[in-house]
C-alpha cells in the first residue's frame, strides 16, 4: 500500500513528543494556552490516567502475585489483596530451580535469535533487490510480499504441521527456526524497503563507477547507512518470535523443547490451587526480557511498528 | 549503470564476449534472482506451499498418521450441518466486530489524548505500548488470574464497594466469558492502534487548527472536519491489520478459556486447532481454517477500496 500520504512521519518525534511542527522557534505552545488547567485536568489527565492504569494493572498484578506468599494469595478477607508486606521469593525459586524454566527461556532465546538473523539476512537481500536492482517484476514481487504479511499463522499451522512432519523436523527447534521467517520476512522486507529508499542512489552510482560489485555496495554502503532500520527490524522480529504461540504449540511436544509461552500454558497449569504464584512469576519472567529490550530501543520499536503500516 | 561489466585487461586489447557466467553475475534480472533467492525459498516452501496444501487437505479425509483420500467437499458439507462450527463463526464475527470497534474508538481517543502537550509525555507514550510488547499468552494468563472465579480481584473490589454480593463467575458463564476475552483483546490491541494513529496525528499541521479556531469551530468540529479526514488513510490500514489479527486470534482464547464454556468463546482458529491437532482430524481442521480465507479477503477488499474511494474524494495524487 504505497499510496498513503508519505509526508514523512517523524518517528522519533512520536515518542519524544517534540513534533517538529509543534515545537516552534519561539517556544510557544501553540494553542494550548486556550485551555485552563482545571479544564485540561478533566478532559486530558483524568481519562489518560484511567486508561494507563487499566493498561498497566495486569502487570502490577502479575508482579504482586509472583512475590506474595500463598496464604495471602488465597485469603482475600484477612489481607488487603492490593499490597503485601512480606514478599517471598518462593515462587521465583520454584520457577528457576524446580522446573525447566531456564531451559525454556534458553529455547525461546535460541529460536528467536536464529529465526531473526535468518530472516534479516533474507530480507536485506530481498529488499535491496526490490528497491535498487529493480529487476523485471520487482513491483509485483513487492506486492506479493506484502500480501504474504497478511496471511495469518492460524490458517497455516495445520498444513505446516504436516510439512514439518514430512521433513522430519517435528519436535525440534529447527521446525520453529525455519517456519518463523515466514512471519518475519514479509514484515522486515517491507520495513527495510522503506529504509533503503531513503538512501541516495547517487552513492551507489559512484561506487559502481569505481568498480564495486553489487555485493560490495550492499555490504559497504547500503548496510552501514541502514543501521537504524536494521535495528528496528531486528527488535520487532525478535519480539514477534518471542510472542509466537500457535506454531510452537503445534510443532513441539517434549517438555524440554518448549518455548516459554507454550510451556507456561501447558506445564504450569495443573490442578494445583497454589499454582498462581509460580504461574505469574513465569509470566513475569517471560515478559521481562522483552520489556527491557523495549526500554532501550523504544524509538526503534515505534519506528518499526509505524513503518510497517506507513508504507 | 552497465549491466555487463567488462574485465579491464581485456578491454585494452579486445572486448571479450559476455559469457553466460558474466550474465549470471551481472545481469540485473539474474542478480535480482540471486538476491531474492533466500527470501523466496522461505516464502515458497513454508508459506505458499502450505497455503495450497491446506486447501488441498480440506478436500481430503487426512488424519494424523494417515494419508488422506480425496473426498471432495465432504468436509465442508459436514461443517455446514455442524452447529459448533456455526457457533464459532458467530463468535469470531462477534469478537472481531466488537473488539475492533472498541479498539478503534479507544485507540483514537488515546492517540488524541497523548497528542496533547503535557509533562512526562515521552514516558507516558512509552508506557502505553507495554501491553503490545509483552507476549499475548503471558498477559492472557494475567487476565485469567484476574478473572478467576474465586479469587478475582474484580469480584473482590466490587464486593467491597457493595455492588455485588457474590463472586462473578467470569470465565465460567457464557456471556461473561465472551466479555472477558473481548476485553482482554481490546486491552492488548489499543496500544498498537493508539501509537500508530498518534504517528499519523503528528503529521497534521497545527495551523489548520489555529485557522479553525479563528473561524469559531468547536473541538468536535475540528476533530470531525480536520483530524478525521486527514487520518482516514492511516486509519484504514491500521484497522485492516487490527481486524485481520483479531479475526485469526488464537493465543488469547487458548490461554484464557480454550474455547469454553460450552464453546461460547471458540473462534474458528481455536476450533480448527481442536479438531485438527487434538482430535487428529487434519482434513476437517483444514476445512475450518480454509473457511476463514473468504472472510479475510473480504476484510482486505473493504479496507482497500475504502482507501481508494477516500483518496478519490480528497483528490489526492498517488504520492
Amino acid at each position: 500500500m504505497t499510496d498513503l500520504p508519505t509526508r514523512s512521519i517523524d518517528l522519533k518525534a512520536v515518542l519524544s513528543g517534540s513534533s517538529p511542527t509543534v515545537a516552534k522557534d519561539d517556544h510557544s505552545e501553540g494553542m494550548s494556552y486556550l485551555q485552563s488547567l482545571p479544564r485540561k485536568f478533566v478532559t486530558v489527565y483524568l481519562p489518560l490516567s484511567i486508561i494507563i492504569i487499566i493498561l498497566l494493572f495486569p502487570f502490577y498484578w502479575m508482579g504482586l502475585t509472583a512475590i506474595k506468599p500463598d496464604d495471602q494469595l488465597l485469603d482475600l478477607d484477612k489481607f488487603n489483596p492490593f499490597w503485601t508486606w512480606n514478599p517471598t521469593f518462593k515462587h521465583i525459586h520454584k520457577l528457576l530451580f524446580e522446573s525447566y524454566y531456564p531451559h525454556w527461556l534458553w529455547n525461546t532465546m535460541y529460536v528467536a535469535v536464529c529465526a531473526t538473523v535468518l530472516s534479516i539476512i533474507a530480507s536485506v537481500l530481498a529488499a535491496y533487490a526490490i528497491v535498487r536492482l529493480r529487476y523485471k517484476g520487482a513491483n509485483l514481487v513487492g506486492g506479493l510480499i506484502f500480501l504474504a504479511y497478511l496471511v495469518p499463522p492460524s490458517i497455516l499451522f495445520i498444513p505446516l504441521a504436516t510439512v514439518v512432519f514430512q521433513y522430519g523436523l517435528f519436535d525440534s527447534p529447527m521446525a520453529l527456526i525455519l517456519t518463523y521467517p515466514t512471519i518475519l520476512i514479509p514484515f522486515s522486507t517491507w520495513l527495510l524497503m522503506g529504509y533503503f529508499k531513503t538512501i541516495p542512489f547517487e552513492l551507489e552510482e559512484c561506487a559502481l563507477i569505481d568498480g564495486a560489485s553489487r555485493w560490495q555496495i550492499l555490504i559497504k554502503i547500503v548496510l552501514p547507512l541502514a543501521i537504524p532500520g536494521l535495528i528496528s527490524a531486528f527488535i520487532f522480529c525478535f519480539t514477534l518470535c518471542w510472542n509466537e504461540f500457535i506454531y510452537a504449540l503445534t510443532f513441539l511436544q517434549s517438555t524440554q523443547n518448549k518455548t516459554v509461552p507454550v510451556a507456561i500454558v501447558n506445564e504450569f497449569v495443573d490442578g494445583d490451587i497454589y499454582r498462581w504464584g509460580s504461574l505469574m512469576a513465569g509470566a513475569l519472567a517471560g515478559s521481562l526480557p522483552l520489556v527491557i529490550l523495549y526500554a532501550f530501543f523504544v524509538e526503534h520499536y515505534v519506528s518499526a511498528m509505524t513503518g510497517a503500516v506507513k508504507e | 549503470m552497465a549491466d555487463i561489466a567488462l574485465a579491464p585487461r581485456s578491454a585494452k586489447t579486445q572486448i571479450r564476449e559476455a559469457t553466460t557466467w558474466d550474465q549470471l553475475k551481472h545481469n540485473r534480472n539474474w542478480l535480482g534472482f540471486w538476491f531474492m533467492l533466500p527470501a523466496m525459498a522461505f516464502l515458497i516452501f513454508f508459506l505458499a506451499y502450505p497455503l495450497g496444501l491446506g486447501i488441498w487437505l480440506s478436500f481430503t479425509d487426512t488424519r494424523i498418521g494417515r494419508i488422506g483420500q480425496f473426498i471432495g467437499t465432504e468436509n465442508y458439507e459436514w461443517l455446514w450441518d455442524d452447529s459448533i462450527f456455526w457457533l464459532s463463526v458467530f463468535n469470531t464475527l462477534l469478537y472481531t466486530f466488537i473488539a475492533s470497534a472498541f479498539k478503534f474508538a479507544i485507540g483514537l481517543y488515546l492517540a488524541l489524548l497523548l497528542n496533547e502537550n503535557m509533562p512526562f509525555k515521552a514516558m507516558l507514550r512509552a508506557m502505553v505500548l507495554i501491553p503490545f510488547i509483552v507476549p499475548t499468552v503471558l498477559s492472557a494468563l494475567a487476565f485469567w488470574w484476574i478473572f478467576d472465579s474465586q479469587f478475582s480481584i474484580i469480584s473482590w473490589s466490587l464486593k467491597h464497594l457493595g455492588l455485588i454480593t457474590q463472586n462473578i463467575n467470569f470465565l465460567g458463564d457464557t456471556t461473561w466469558a465472551r466479555i472477558c476475552v473481548i476485553f482482554a483483546n481490546i486491552w492488548r490491541g489499543v496500544p498498537f492502534v493508539a501509537i500508530t494513529l498518534l504517528a499519523g496525528l503528528q503529521t497534521v499541521q497545527p495551523s489548520l487548527y489555529e485557522a479553525a479556531t479563528l473561524d469559531g469551530a468547536t473541538r468536535w468540529q475540528m476533530f470531525r472536519h480536520i483530524t478525521y479526514p486527514l487520518l482516514t488513510p492511516i486509519i484504514a490500514v491500521v484497522m485492516t491489520f487490527s481486524v485481520l489479527f483479531t479475526f485469526t486470534d488464537f493465543q488469547l482464547i487458548w490461554a484464557m478459556t480454550r474455547g469454553g464454556p460450552v464453546n461460547a468463546t471458540h473462534l474458528m482458529a481455536t476450533l480448527s486447532y481442536q479438531r485438527a491437532i487434538i482430535a487428529g482430524q487434519l482434513g476437517e481442521g483444514a476445512a475450518i481454517s480454509s473457511a476463514m480465507i473468504p472472510f479475510l479477503l473480504a476484510a482486505i477488499m473493504v479496507s482497500w477500496f475504502g482507501l481508494q474511494r477516500r483518496k478519490w474524494q480528497q483528490g489526492e495524487n498517488n504520492d
